[in-house]
Formats: C-alpha cells, sequence, structure tokens
C-alpha cells in the first residue's frame, strides 16, 4: 500500500474499501454465472466436451500438437531469417551516404505502414501465380515471408535503436584508435548493441507468434488455431473448450517470453561490465509503428 | 491499366475499415481507461484484475479473440449483440474482440503517463483533501493523458492495421475484399500496390498528425 494517489487507509477508507471489494467480486461472480449458465445452457460444460483434453491422447497428438509444432516452426523461421535482414537494413539506416539511408528508410516506412495480414495474402497469390511451390507447402512459405518483411522493417528499428542507446563514446574511441568505420561498426557497435537489444528482440518474437495465427485463419495454414476446427468436429463441437486449451497454450508460451525479456532487461539495466545501454522490451510497439521513434539520449553533462 | 477496379467497392471496403478503427478507438479508450484506474486503485481486488486482464489479453492473438467472438461468442452461445443480419452481427463482434485487445495496450500507455506525472502533483492534489476519485480526474488523467498523446496515437495506428484481422469472421473490409480480388483479377502486382497505397493513406498522416500534436500539448517540465 505504497501508492503516492491515495492515502494510507485510516479505518473509514478500509472499510469503504472492503464495500468496493465486494461490489466488484459480486458484478465479476454475477458476469461469470450469467456467462457459466449460457455455457451450460448450449451444453458446452458436458465433461464429454472437456475430457478429451485429459483422457484421449489423440487431442494433443493428432490436433493440438502438430498446430503448435507448425506456430514454433513459422515464428523461428520468420526471426531467423528477419534478423540478418533487419540487421543490414538498420545499419543501412546509419549509413553516411544519403541514398542508402533513403532506401532503406522508406522500405522501413513502407513495411512498417502496412498490415501484415495484407503481406500475407500478398505472398501467398505470388507464390501461386509465380512459383511451383507446392500447395501445401505454400501456406506456410507465405505466412514466414509476410512475417519476414514486416519485421526485418521492425527488426531495423530496433538494432539502429541499440546502436544509438550505446554512449557516443564508444565510436569515438574506436575512432582514436584508428578503427575504419566498418571495424567501429563490426567490433565494437554491433556486439555491444545486439547484447542491448536482446530484450526487444525477445518482445518481438510475441507478436511474431501471435501473427502467425493469422495465417491459420485467412491462408489456411494449419497452425495451433486452425487446429481447433476439425479437432471440435471429431469430438462433439467442444468448440469453447478447444479455444480455451489454445488460448491458454498462447497465453504460457507468450508469458514466458514476456517474463524472459522482463528479466533480460533488468539485468542488462543493472548490469556493471556493460554501458547499460538497453532498447526496452516495451518499446517494440513504437517501433512497429511508422514514424521516427528512435533517437539519441541527449548525454550527461561533462563531469570537470 | 485501373479496369480491375470495376464491379469492385475498394473505397467502401476502406470506409468499413475506418468504422472498424473509430468504433474501436472510441471503446478501447473508454475501457482502456477504465483499467489504467483499476491498476492503480487503493482496492487490491481491482488492482488484481486489471493487471490479470491486461496480461492474459496482451498475449493472447488477437486472431485467436476474433474468430473466438464468432465461433464461439455468435455461433455456439448465441450472442448477437442486438444485430439480426450477419453483416451487422460480425461488425459488432470484430468492434467487440478489437476492443478487448486494444484496451490492454491503451491501459499499459495511459499507465506510463500516470508515472510521469509529478510526485508533487500528487501530494498537493492530497493535501487539498481530494479523495482517490477526484484527484485521478482532477489531476492525475488530465495530465497524464497529455503526456500519451504520442503512445496512444502509435496504438491508433497499430489498431488499424489490426482491423484487417476482422476478415477472418468475413467483415467486408480492406484486407477481405483485396483476397476476393488477387483470386478473380490477374493483377496481383496492382491490386496489391492499391490497397498498400490506401493503408499508407490512413496510417501515415495519423502518425505524423498526431505526433505533433503530441509534441504541442505534452505538459513542459
Amino acid at each position: 500500500m505504497s501508492s503516492v494517489l491515495y492515502d494510507i487507509p485510516g479505518p473509514r477508507a478500509k472499510r469503504r474499501n472492503i464495500l468496493y471489494t465486494l461490489g466488484f467480486l459480486v458484478v465479476l461472480g454475477a458476469l461469470a454465472w450469467w456467462v457459466l449458465l449460457g455455457l451450460a445452457d448450449k451444453g458446452q460444460l458436458e465433461w464429454s466436451k472437456w475430457a478429451p483434453f485429459v483422457t484421449d491422447s489423440r487431442v494433443w497428438t493428432t490436433y493440438l500438437l502438430p498446430g503448435l509444432e507448425n506456430t514454433l516452426i513459422a515464428a523461428a523461421l520468420s526471426l531467423v531469417i528477419a534478423l540478418p535482414l533487419g540487421a543490414v537494413l538498420g545499419i543501412a539506416r546509419l549509413s553516411d551516404h544519403s541514398w542508402v539511408r533513403g532506401a532503406a528508410g522508406t522500405v522501413v516506412e513502407f513495411f512498417r505502414a502496412i498490415p501484415v495480414l495484407i503481406l500475407m495474402l500478398f505472398a501467398n497469390a505470388a507464390y501461386a501465380a509465380f512459383s511451383d511451390i507446392s500447395p501445401d507447402n505454400r501456406p506456410l512459405y507465405a505466412v514466414v515471408t509476410g512475417l519476414v518483411l514486416y519485421n526485418s522493417s521492425v527488426l531495423a528499428e530496433i538494432v539502429r535503436a541499440g546502436i544509438l542507446a550505446l554512449p557516443l563514446g564508444q565510436s569515438d574511441a574506436a575512432r582514436a584508435i584508428g578503427m575504419r568505420k566498418g571495424q567501429t561498426m563490426r567490433y565494437v557497435l554491433l556486439p555491444q548493441a545486439v547484447t542491448a537489444m536482446l530484450p526487444a528482440i525477445v518482445s518481438q518474437m510475441v507478436v511474431i507468434v501471435k501473427d502467425t495465427a493469422l495465417g491459420g485463419a485467412m491462408l489456411g495454414f494449419s497452425e495451433l488455431l486452425a487446429s481447433v476446427r476439425p479437432m471440435s468436429a471429431n469430438y462433439g463441437a467442444n468448440t469453447i473448450a478447444g479455444f480455451t486449451v489454445v488460448a491458454v497454450i498462447f497465453i504460457v508460451l507468450n508469458f514466458a517470453l514476456t517474463s524472459f525479456a522482463a528479466r533480460l532487461e533488468s539485468r542488462l539495466r543493472q548490469g556493471r561490465k556493460s554501458t547499460g545501454a538497453v532498447v526496452a522490451a516495451d518499446a517494440v510497439e513504437e517501433l512497429a509503428t511508422p514514424g521516427e521513434h528512435v533517437g539519441r539520449k541527449p548525454e550527461p553533462p561533462e563531469r570537470s | 491499366m485501373f479496369d480491375f477496379l470495376q464491379g469492385y467497392d475498394v473505397l467502401g471496403a476502406f470506409w468499413t475499415t475506418i468504422q472498424l478503427t473509430v468504433w474501436s478507438a472510441i471503446g478501447s479508450l473508454v475501457w482502456g481507461t477504465v483499467l489504467a484506474a483499476m491498476r492503480v486503485s487503493p482496492v487490491p481486488v481491482m488492482r488484481g484484475f486489471g493487471t490479470g486482464y491486461v496480461n492474459v489479453v496482451r498475449n493472447i492473438p488477437l486472431t485467436v479473440i476474433i474468430v473466438f467472438t464468432s465461433l464461439g461468442l455468435f455461433q455456439t452461445l448465441g450472442v448477437s449483440l442486438g444485430a439480426d443480419t450477419f453483416d451487422v452481427i460480425n461488425f459488432r463482434l470484430a468492434v467487440l474482440g478489437l476492443i478487448a485487445y486494444t484496451s490492454a495496450f491503451v491501459c499499459e500507455a495511459l499507465r506510463s503517463g500516470i508515472n510521469t506525472v509529478p510526485l508533487g502533483q500528487v501530494e498537493a492534489a492530497r493535501a487539498l483533501g481530494l479523495s482517490f476519485i477526484q484527484v485521478l480526474t482532477l489531476v492525475v488523467l488530465p495530465q497524464a493523458f497529455r503526456s500519451v498523446v504520442g503512445p496512444l496515437a502509435n496504438v491508433l495506428i497499430a489498431l488499424t492495421k489490426n482491423t484487417t484481422v476482422a476478415a477472418a469472421i468475413g467483415v467486408p473490409e480492406a484486407a477481405l475484399l483485396m483476397r476476393e480480388m488477387i483470386e478473380n483479377e490477374a493483377q496481383l502486382i496492382l491490386i496489391s500496390a492499391v490497397f498498400a497505397a490506401g493503408f499508407i493513406v490512413l496510417t501515415l498522416p495519423t502518425g505524423l498528425f498526431l505526433g505533433r500534436v503530441g509534441k504541442k500539448v505534452a505538459v513542459k517540465r
């Protein structure tokens, strides 16, 4: 109870807070009761609809696990391909040559302004028209392509933010000992920037995992969300149960990634060996929208 | 060159996108503010609910939420939100899903805004004897809103892009029309360019305009 927004509750405030608590619980309870009644009314609470998740391993081996596997494969492929592309784009945006900067900037702004679903739909149709990828594999290719186009732009901004977060003294020192531009980038800036942007990259993983579900809904990619429909068709229309389980899997997976990103961030901020430069895990939302969000923080005044 | 556009209501589809964006933006601003107020309130149960809601919703794919509103809420539980034609039902369900998802991000943006309000402001308000609700609505939130116009603009742009997910439950917005046109017409590149341009027109000016507004209204400290 150490918030600055309210006083430490006295006897009257304590009584009032208990009243609020009870009122809130009543409202929540009424809402939950209404939902449960609705579910029971439609027969969605019957044990036979939920039991398969515990008693029948085929639910997992035939539907959910292969779906989860495809989700993870698509997400991992997208990250692995988008990382080097993003690094190249991000470094290009810091180039000394204005035409390189401009070209990379245009690419980054373009792909951040467009919904990832539009990119996936385009990739899907383009593979159908201009390549001989089999229709079975096409959804995976389309999902990964859409995600790579979008996320390499976001990762480019993360890389740029990571490099700009380093203290100016780092590149000054590199120049002072006679390193060339490329050497400064490779031996001094990038290695430190990679550490600084780890939280943001892990946080972007969550976005990638979430976006794979788009392929399931719109392109027929057989990932985790898409596994609900065939499963509920075979297990007595247990749609609600199926959605609940799939949602829980997504929450657990993404919550683990989010917590990992937060732990990385706090370790980096407290780290004694590094410069303390970090791209925050929650900066990715900002870096994913078009517009200029990256800047060098003003240097602290020099001590003499 | 652009005769493939004939017979398709591209502007109408983008109008639906805009409507989805506006209704969801209003709804999630309201619900997100309520959630943010809960997260800083003196009542532990409300704080727990706010934190739980944000952590759960942010980690579920929007697609799962939107598809659930149709398959779960409507087709299984019969929730039709007071509409009787499929188009209207799907539109309202999509708005509901978008509000549920986006409000978590609005809440987080606002909470970071609340943290920028200097301690002295709150202490002065409490010294005057204002209650928690008064501190929040008269002193803290007005200053917090002014400092989060920029972050909220990012949420709005993300929301505009996210409305395409409504295509998954058949709301006739831009992405759904794009898929239909790609299937029926040959000019893949041109069609994609038209829709890409449409979204750039929607998102870039919003960002520029609100970014400028944000700088102007932010409390100078």
